[in-house]
């Protein structure tokens, strides 16, 4: 077997025993990122060299007898977080050359604990999409299928992990994207619960929604990431000032799922979804009853407003957070002979369609005599939504849905129906809306592609999604059913 | 008037908070190097995000408990989208709905006559300073050193009906920040900015007039003669049956005129929204009341404690009020004479007001390098009032006193300023005075009594002004007597 087919545990395991160092570990990565990122294109940038001294002092950290979980593991990053000194995009033309003074907390914390970062991973611009085709440089294919997309917006993070060429990735998920493009990429993906990870240095898409998590190619990775991104930061006000439990070990607890009481939401399993995929996740359910999981039927009576709501209160926070780009301080500048027109045509030509129709749409939610209508109503709308997982919680320890209500589609297929390409998140958005964390793992295929399943937990409740997710990987082995590529 | 003005405030000060009100970086500004004050936060780059300096919350609650608000323990900071380059992040964080402070008042008295009138206080809000443009031949250079310094609007009803009370008005605000220590308070270096918005009524319906804004106000002077220039300007308007505008003046300090900057669209454009990356504000009710407990005395406790308990007239408590530190030195030095009856603090006032504010004013020395120490001037007053030095020495000694900071005992010793209040010591001179002036000693006789002043005089001139003057006219009297 490769040793870039290892998974972080394993990789873990084989450095902690000698048999391997961070620098091989690394060299695989860049020989497999050679032979296959031409047909994924999961990459924006790749950094080779700084991979390489990374990996080699974090052997010689390990020589020294330090001996952390991620030490020497290499990884992807999405370029919408901020990395000192490698250039950060966020896939849009207005950052174009813009590189960063200044690490994310979570890159910060990776760099204390000695991952290595090969590259920044392709995503919608500015994480405003689902499919990853609204990059500003190239789309990503999904390594299951290249003529399908690998969802989004995390879809580079995805593809990288679903195709070997990182071991593990970050990804940011404002309304699915962690979750989305991992269930299409036969990966798992960790949503953690809002304020768990520092968002100081993720860059802003809707700031109430946005958090950093984890792609793996198993639960327990995602637990290894977890560990080392999750917990306070004094530079993110909105940054939960609660413990850190050790997710692997709690992950590991229990016998089976006895005496864990699974809900399904009766709203989360709609008509308009695949056959396919709900027959999958219908088939995954019953499995987790099986081991020892008591089924229950669930109501969130809000979630048809989810979308709605997520497009107004995203868009709105949006329109103000990419405010910055103007071209007076960094990125790309057009010059327009006066200030205005240096706005307009700096603005023009460096953001692409999604994010000018975005921009629009919070713009005109925000604008007076609508604010009420809609912002104010979006806001009402996620009381609600918090109340009915509040409510579902008192029943229930996790539910379970599908990520999607479909596998990943061939590119181009929505990317000139915004709409349809929205309905893509109609079962991830409300969890961002309400706060809470979810996790998406394989639990089949539908048409040839990968089902992801999507465990969700109450806020602070990642411990209770990764061993229910745990129990259900170790007594299936989809998250072994590697992409051929 | 045939038109009344009326005038709202909106006062902007720079709190003189350590750091920027979101970032680490350093809130003083003043003279540093362009661009060099800055960080990724301040500059707006992407994925910083704010942090509230709790030191300028603390300066804000301070000023509004100050301006006799209600402090919200509630309140959210809020994002004012516009562009403007000097506006790193292309919003402004401020409070929008629910500011810190609300619903205060000040009371002014811009006549010093006691006679106060009370200016509501609507709101007074937390946000972020801009950065600064240059304007040069055709470019404008940015310098964000300022942007994100923590920055305080106070804003007023339209309480305000004249030049005189606009000025009485923010150099109360002055005054308040001044003593509370949370600004300089100098218009000049742009501490405290103020925009005014001005109408007039009409006369016959007494409805208020188009509202317009007058900005560009450096200093104490440009408000009051801005505000004079553009109630002329809307009345000459107005009796020549034209219309005001809504819009943006500018005062031009060097014609002395407002000149159209823009027409104003209101505030709806800016679409306010809470501020996602700062959780609402929640304050605390324990911490507001011991900011409360710990605000120093305000200056019109203080003018009442002195009219009050002093004895002191107004005028001369508002002299002494005026600027905190000349405040606090009296205090000092009325501290320090507690328990000796003769100095009291109208004597204290007198000499503060007099001759240190004298020497003070001919030397340019602010009162916190004053040499002289409470107890010295308590000293001082003391060999005044026990006859030991007579008001002239003293005034003389004092001099001394502050250039050197020594004490007034050695110094009145060393000049030799002692009063000659021994009779004794007297008698032989006022026996030459008489011998020397045969003429006025007749006319005293005569029953012209005013001239014992003359005579008193010639001892002061032969003891070169060390007799204690009262025990001198004793003297000549008993010996013209016999």
């Amino acid at each position: 077997m490769e040793l870039y087919s290892l998974t972080i545990h394993e990789a873990q395991e084989q450095l902690r025993q000698g048999v391997t160092t961070s620098v091989e570990l690394t060299e695989s990565v860049l020989e497999r990122i050679d032979a296959v990122e031409d047909k994924v294109g999961a990459y924006i940038s790749l950094q080779p060299e700084i991979a390489l001294r990374m990996a080699e002092m974090a052997d010689e950290r390990r020589a020294v007898g330090e001996d952390r979980p991620l030490l020497g593991i290499p990884l992807g990053i999405k370029d919408t977080i901020i990395t000192h000194g490698v250039p950060t995009t966020a896939a849009s033309k207005i950052l174009e050359g813009f590189t960063p003074p200044f690490d994310a907390t979570a890159i910060d914390r990776l760099r204390q604990d000695g991952a290595v970062f090969i590259g920044k991973t392709n995503c919608d611009e500015f994480a405003m999409g689902s499919s990853t085709e609204y990059s500003a440089f190239h789309p990503t294919r999904n390594p299951r299928n290249l003529n399908c997309v690998p969802g989004g917006s995390s879809g580079g993070s995805a593809a990288a992990v679903g195709a070997d060429e990182a071991f593990g990735t970050l990804g940011s998920d404002t309304g699915g994207s962690v979750r989305l493009p991992a269930s299409f990429c036969g990966v798992v993906g960790l949503k953690p619960t809002y304020g768990r990870v520092s968002r100081y240095g993720l860059i802003a898409f809707g700031s109430s929604l946005d958090q950093i998590g984890p792609i793996t190619k198993d639960v327990e990775d995602a637990a290894i990431l977890l560990n080392a991104i999750a917990g306070h930061d004094p530079r993110d006000s909105t940054s939960v000032n609660a413990p850190v439990p050790n997710y692997v070990d709690d992950m590991k607890q229990g016998d089976g799922l006895k005496g864990v009481k699974v809900g399904i939401p009766q709203e989360y399993f709609t008509d308009g979804m695949e056959p396919g995929v709900a027959q999958t996740v219908r088939t995954a359910i019953d499995h987790l009853a099986s081991l020892g999981a008591e089924l229950v039927e669930v109501s969130l009576p809000n979630t048809q407003y989810g979308i709605p709501a997520y497009y107004i209160v995203a868009t709105a926070e949006a329109s103000a957070n990419l405010s910055r780009y103007d071209g007076v301080r960094f990125g790309l500048r057009h010059d327009g002979g006066d200030m205005w027109n240096t706005y307009n045509e700096t603005r023009e030509a460096g953001f692409g369609p999604e994010v000018k129709r975005r921009i629009m749409l919070g713009t005109y939610a925000l604008s007076a005599g609508y604010y009420d209508a809609y912002y104010l109503q979006a806001q009402k709308v996620r009381t609600l939504l918090r109340r009915d997982f509040e409510q579902a919680f008192e029943k229930v320890d996790v539910m379970v849905s599908p990520v999607a209500p479909m596998v990943a589609f061939e590119i181009n297929a929505k990317v000139d129906d915004p709409l349809q390409m929205y309905l893509t998140d109609v079962l991830t958005v409300s969890l961002n809306l309400a706060g809470v964390c979810g996790i998406s793992l394989p639990c089949g295929f539908s048409e040839g592609m990968p089902v992801g399943l999507q465990i969700i937990g109450p806020a602070l409740g990642e411990s209770t999604i990764l061993r229910t997710a745990y129990q259900y990987e170790q007594t299936t082995d989809w998250h072994r059913q590697k992409a051929v590529l | 008037m045939k038109y009344q003005p009326v005038i709202g405030m909106e006062v902007h000060v720079e709190l003189n908070t350590t750091s920027k009100m979101f970032c680490g970086c350093s809130a003083e500004f003043f003279g540093i190097a362009p661009n060099t004050n800055v960080c990724p936060t301040c500059l707006g780059m992407p994925g910083t995000l704010p942090v509230i300096n709790k030191r300028a919350v603390e300066y804000t609650i301070m000023t509004g408990l100050a301006l006799n608000c209600t402090i919200q323990p509630q309140n959210v900071f809020a994002r004012k989208n516009y562009f403007y380059p000097d506006l790193p992040k292309g919003y402004q964080i401020s409070q929008y709905e629910l500011p810190l402070c609300l619903d205060g008042y000040v009371d002014i008295d811009p006549d010093s006559s006691g006679n106060t009138k009370r200016i509501r206080v609507r709101r007074a809000h937390l946000e972020e300073d801009t950065g600064k443009l240059t304007h040069v031949n055709n470019h404008s250079l940015v310098d964000l050193n300022r942007a994100g310094v923590p920055l305080l609007e106070i804003v007023t009803e339209a309480d305000i009906s004249s030049a005189d009370e606009a000025y009485a008005y923010v150099s109360k605000l002055r005054q308040l920040v001044r003593y509370l220590g949370v600004s300089t308070g100098d218009m000049e270096k742009g501490a405290m900015r103020c925009e005014v918005n001005l109408s007039l009524t009409d006369p016959e319906t007494g409805e208020w007039g188009t509202k317009v804004e007058i900005k560009n106000l450096n200093s104490f002077r440009s408000v009051r003669n801005s505000i004079e220039y553009e109630i002329e300007r809307q009345t000459k308007v107005l009796e020549a049956g034209g219309k005001i505008d809504q819009v943006t003046m500018g005062w031009d300090e060097g014609r002395q005129v407002t000149v159209l900057q823009r027409v104003k669209e209101g505030d709806t454009g800016y679409r306010y929204f809470p501020e996602p990356d700062l959780p609402p504000l929640d304050l605390d009710p324990a911490w507001i009341e011991a900011i409360k407990a710990n605000l120093p005395e305000l200056p019109d406790a203080k003018t009442t404690r002195y009219t009050q308990d002093f004895e002191l007239t107004l005028k001369e408590a508002q002299v002494l009020v005026e600027d905190k530190a000349v405040a606090e030195f009296y205090d000092r030095v009325v501290a320090e004479a507690k328990g000796t009856k003769a100095v009291t603090p109208k004597l204290i006032s007198n000499w503060i007001t007099g001759e240190l504010f004298r020497l003070l004013s001919e030397t340019g020395t602010d009162i916190s390098e004053v040499k002289t120490q409470p107890k010295q001037i308590v000293d001082l007053i003391k060999l005044v009032t026990a006859n030991t030095i007579n008001q002239s020495a003293a005034k003389k000694v004092f001099g001394v006193m502050f250039e050197t900071g020594r004490d007034p005992q050695a110094i009145v010793k060393e000049l030799g300023l002692q009063q000659i209040s021994d009779a004794d010591q007297l008698i032989e001179i006022a026996q030459k005075v008489i011998a020397d002036n045969p003429d006025p000693v007749e006319q005293f006789k005569n029953g012209k009594e005013t001239v014992i002043n003359f005579l008193v005089g010639q001892i002061m001139r032969a003891t070169r002004g060390k007799a204690n003057p009262k025990l001198a006219e004793q003297v000549l009297r008993d010996t013209l007597k016999n």
